[in-house]
């Protein structure tokens, strides 16, 4: 499963293995946030006025609004005029191939174990790569455009196809949503779009990757998917970001519609730079996600593996509109050193028997707070709806934290909701056990964590379930003793 | 809201009257607090579900004196009570030419509150009373307090466990004016001791009532206390009542809260557990029918190690009624080897009824064991589809299912003429259709 140290000091020294910077030329604009900033961004992606306007709004609205404070996490007043709003790779010209691009950029990714040449054939993964606030390269384009699937940033999408653009961009998420979704619609930068037409199942899984590389940039990007009728797609994202003494925000929002008998399978390994062990720097990860099951009989699901971040505030939702969709949620959370975690989902029941589960699964471990917070709701209309959450914590460490707020609001008679929660430490029983048959304490403690995460690894695709289980392992060290 | 300039001038009567001592310093502060908080708004977290605002819209009397008779008291009389000491409150103060103590001083002392400040029991009430506002730091905790006035003082005395229960009757006069009450008492349970205490709530006359009541309970070492609260009152009868439970030595807490009737109803029961090895047990059901809303909040505070504590409401919504249950249990950084338990279980029987449940758990030690359930759900058709094969009318095996899903709390009301008065009071409550 992974390569045991060889002592616990050893272990505990493993530093956040992503934290290196790369040196490239950025197009870097001043800090600060005003209309000015937003124009700025809008003029240099060259966008329609349309979408000026809709940026503007945004950002009139944002000013209006409050820090949201209810969460339980605790940080330092986030002065929003001390974020570079854009930054972006320097084009040298228009790319025709990936052969062209810097070879810097290329160098950065191989060594995020993310290549954006063709070997990833093999795997059958197309992936985007989103550095600081621009989409450096959308891979198999061509061969997915073959087959009608639309997948590039969303900034081309712009360009290319305004009017699915116009019309889904901030249906699901309005730009009214919340503080952090009003700044996010204010000065997104890019992010990835991805379009399924009708029929089509499509063949490999799509994936971005985002990194945030220049000091002091916050990265607002903003995710579309849209599948048609009776389509079918996996997309997974992945995070990192250098290791800095100063705090980063990002803040994103990411929308999924999915239309009759459609299903969408949106996976997330989170692994932004989480500070150092005495809680200096890291990722502040405020991000909205949300996805509508709008036709009947439609699917979405949600399975996040968060080890990252300084600060995830982060509720992945799902809206059940049409008749027997289905809604998924699964989750592990885990925190270490001085992280703060509250994350959850809220599962929104509107149409005739449909159905959501929510499995969460928080491990906290140093001085951590992990928080599972969820919202279960079942509307009048929702005939024969069905709800199942379990949420279970395991503290490792007599520091750290671990919190419940389910909320469950159900106003039809015929709505079956049923939620169950545990907290507990790793018996010593199940330690006992493993040590008996000669497993050491570290790996028996990873052994355990490991099983406790299953069920929500097992929903991971394959390429990445390895990937994520790994990072768990790696996250863990040094939290044991 | 005019309310506001009226609870201003009836809170500076009541100053000018009684301006010095440790009351009526809790009552400045408990004013001040409330003209800073105000009444709590759906905004709040702790008030998201429950919409108190609409019962400070209402022109309330804090009626001074009230014709109560002694005929009017015994016709609410709970079963047992002449084995009981009643202690009868009208319009939050303690009548004590209507109440019957029947406990020997050497067992039990009941005392105004205003005199227990001031004698022997001086030290006492000043360590004790108002601790609740640690918890409850919210605006109508605070009008409370900011009307301490008439309440009532009970001493279990150390090493007694009085063969007398104390069933404590609230009235309220709503015959003329809308009215208010505002009942404060506290309870010390004195080491080595026991208490069964019993409220209940009746609103005389037709006009609106709100009861905001605040009862301090302190437990003490090698104590054992049995909480009984029902809450049958008429349809136009709201309340918000907070008891406020500390269990400061090692010491066994059981209490159950029956919720039948009433207008808006709100709960707070609160179990601080501030020595290791405490002991508590929480039980609730309620049953609502036309347009009751019961809001149960109930919060454990582990503070110590090897406490343990187990949870249990349950309770059924029809017609247009609002259920709320907020069950929250905390670990602070000490409570190692904390064992606490806790389960929801929901029936909804009409398609305008609502259930919001919320069990919530906020640890902050590793060595604990903790767990929450709650559910939502309907009457099994199988066991209904089992009765009426049996030829029980859908009616009657409606009513039979409800009572049994009754039953696990009925049981736990302990002395038996209450436990067969509330199982009736159920029955009938669930047989009319």
């Amino acid at each position: 499963m992974k390569e045991k140290p060889d002592t616990l000091e050893q272990a505990v020294l493993t530093e956040y293995k992503y934290g290196f910077v790369t040196d490239i030329d950025t197009d870097v604009i001043a800090k600060g946030l005003n209309e000015n900033t937003i124009r700025l961004i809008s003029s240099k992606k060259n966008e329609p006025e349309w979408l000026l306007d809709w940026r503007l709004k945004a950002y009139n609205h944002w000013l209006k609004l409050e820090e949201p404070k209810w969460a339980n996490i605790k940080y330092p007043i986030i002065n929003y005029q001390d974020i570079i709003y854009y930054a972006a790779p320097k084009p040298k010209k228009q790319l025709n191939s990936l052969d062209e691009a810097d070879p810097e950029l290329l160098a950065t990714f191989e060594k995020l174990g993310i290549s954006l040449n063709e070997q990833k054939r093999l795997t059958g993964v197309a992936v985007d790569v989103v550095m600081d606030s621009v989409s450096i390269a959308t891979s198999f384009k061509e061969q997915l455009s073959e087959i009608g699937v639309i997948f590039c940033s969303i900034s081309e999408a712009v360009q290319l196809h305004p009017e699915l653009v116009k019309q889904y961009l901030g249906s699901i998420v309005p730009m009214t949503d919340n503080y952090f979704a009003a700044l996010n619609s204010a000065v997104f930068t890019d992010g990835s779009f991805c379009y399924i037409p009708k029929g089509v199942r499509c063949p490999m899984e799509l994936s971005t990757y985002f990194r945030i590389n220049t000091e002091n940039a916050g990265q607002f990007e903003r995710t579309l998917i849209i599948a048609e009728d009776e389509s079918y797609v996996s997309y997974l994202e992945g995070c990192t970001a250098p290791m800095r003494d100063e705090n980063q925000l990002h803040a994103a929002v990411v929308e999924l519609v999915a239309h009759t008998k459609a299903e969408i399978k949106y996976s997330t390994v989170q692994n932004w730079y989480p500070g150092d062990k005495n809680g200096m720097g890291g990722i502040y990860n405020f991000v909205t996600k949300r996805g509508i099951c709008k036709g009947d009989h439609s699917k979405i699901s949600w399975t996040q593996v968060e080890t990252g971040s300084a600060i995830t505030w982060k509720y992945p939702s799902v809206i059940l509109k049409g008749d027997y969709s289905i809604g998924e949620f699964y989750s592990v959370a885990f925190t270490n050193n001085h992280q703060q975690a509250d994350t959850g989902t809220k599962m929104t029941h509107l149409g005739k028997n449909t159905r959501s589960r929510i499995v969460s699964k928080g491990i906290s471990a140093g001085h951590s707070q992990n928080s599972y917070r969820g919202l279960v709701r079942a509307s009048k209309q929702a005939t024969n709806a069905r709800n199942y959450s379990q949420c279970d914590s395991l503290l490792l460490g007599d520091k750290c934290g671990a919190h419940t707020f389910p909320y469950i609001e159900v106003k039809n008679k015929t709505a079956i909701v049923e939620h169950e929660a545990t907290t507990s430490k790793i018996g010593e029983d199940q330690l006992f056990y493993c040590k008996q048959r000669g497993i050491d304490a570290e790996t028996a403690v990873a052994l355990i964590v490991n099983g406790f995460a299953k069920e929500v690894m097992n929903q991971l695709p394959m390429e990445f379930a390895v990937e994520a289980q790994k990072l768990l392992a790696i996250s863990m060290e040094g939290s044991v003793g | 809201m005019n309310n506001i300039t009226y609870f201003k001038d009836q809170f500076e009567q009541l100053q000018e009257a009684n301006p010095k001592g440790t009351i009526a310093n809790l009552r400045q502060n408990g004013f001040d607090a409330f003209t800073k908080d105000g009444v709590p708004t759906y905004r709040d977290e702790d008030w998201k579900y429950t919409n108190v605002s609409s019962l400070f819209n209402q022109e309330y009397q804090i009626a001074e004196n009230s014709s109560v008779t002694l005929a009017e008291v015994n016709a609410i009389r709970l079963p047992g009570y002449k084995q009981a000491n009643e202690l009868v409150f009208v319009n939050g103060r303690f009548m004590a030419n209507l109440s019957t103590i029947r406990s020997e001083a050497t067992d039990l002392i009941v005392l105004p509150l205003e005199d227990a400040a001031k004698d022997e029991y001086k030290d006492i009430v000043a360590a004790h009373l108002n601790q609740s506002s640690n918890y409850l730091n919210n605006g109508i905790h605070a009008l409370n307090t900011s009307f301490i006035d008439g309440g009532v003082f009970v001493h279990v005395l150390k090493g007694k466990e009085p063969e007398h229960a104390v069933y404590c009757y609230h009235i309220l006069d709503a015959r003329e004016n809308p009215s208010l009450a505002l009942p404060r008492s506290l309870v010390l349970v004195d080491e080595s001791s026991k208490l069964q205490l019993t409220e209940s709530y009746t609103t005389l006359g037709s006009s609106d009532s709100f009861n905001n009541q605040v009862m301090e309970v302190v437990v003490k070492e090698n104590a054992y206390v049995e909480y009984y609260k029902i809450q049958n009152d008429v349809a136009n009868a709201s309340q918000v009542s907070s008891t406020h439970i500390r269990q400061i030595g090692k010491s066994h807490v059981h209490t159950v809260t029956i919720t039948l009737n009433g207008g808006i109803v709100r709960n707070n029961m609160n179990l601080v557990l501030d020595a290791a090895g405490n002991e508590t047990h929480l039980y609730g059901l309620y049953l609502l029918k036309g347009k009751s809303h019961a809001d149960n909040h109930t919060l454990i505070d582990n503070l110590k190690p090897n406490c343990f504590s187990n949870q249990l409401y349950k309770g059924i919504a029809d017609d247009t009624s609002t259920a709320v249950f907020n069950g929250r249990i905390m670990v602070q950084p000490d409570a190692q080897k904390t064992n606490a338990y806790q389960s929801n279980k929901n029936i909804l029987l009409s398609e305008n009824a609502t259930i919001n449940t919320k069990p919530q758990l906020e640890i902050f030690a590793d060595d604990v064991k903790c767990s929450h359930g709650c559910t939502i759900g309907q009457l099994d058709e199988e066991a209904m589809f089992y009765l009426r094969a049996r030829g029980i009318p859908k009616e009657s095996a409606a009513v039979l299912l409800l009572q049994a899903f009754a039953a696990d709390i009925i049981d736990q009301i302990k002395p038996e003429p209450l436990r067969s008065y509330v199982s009736k009071l159920i029955y009938e409550h669930l047989a009319i259709q």
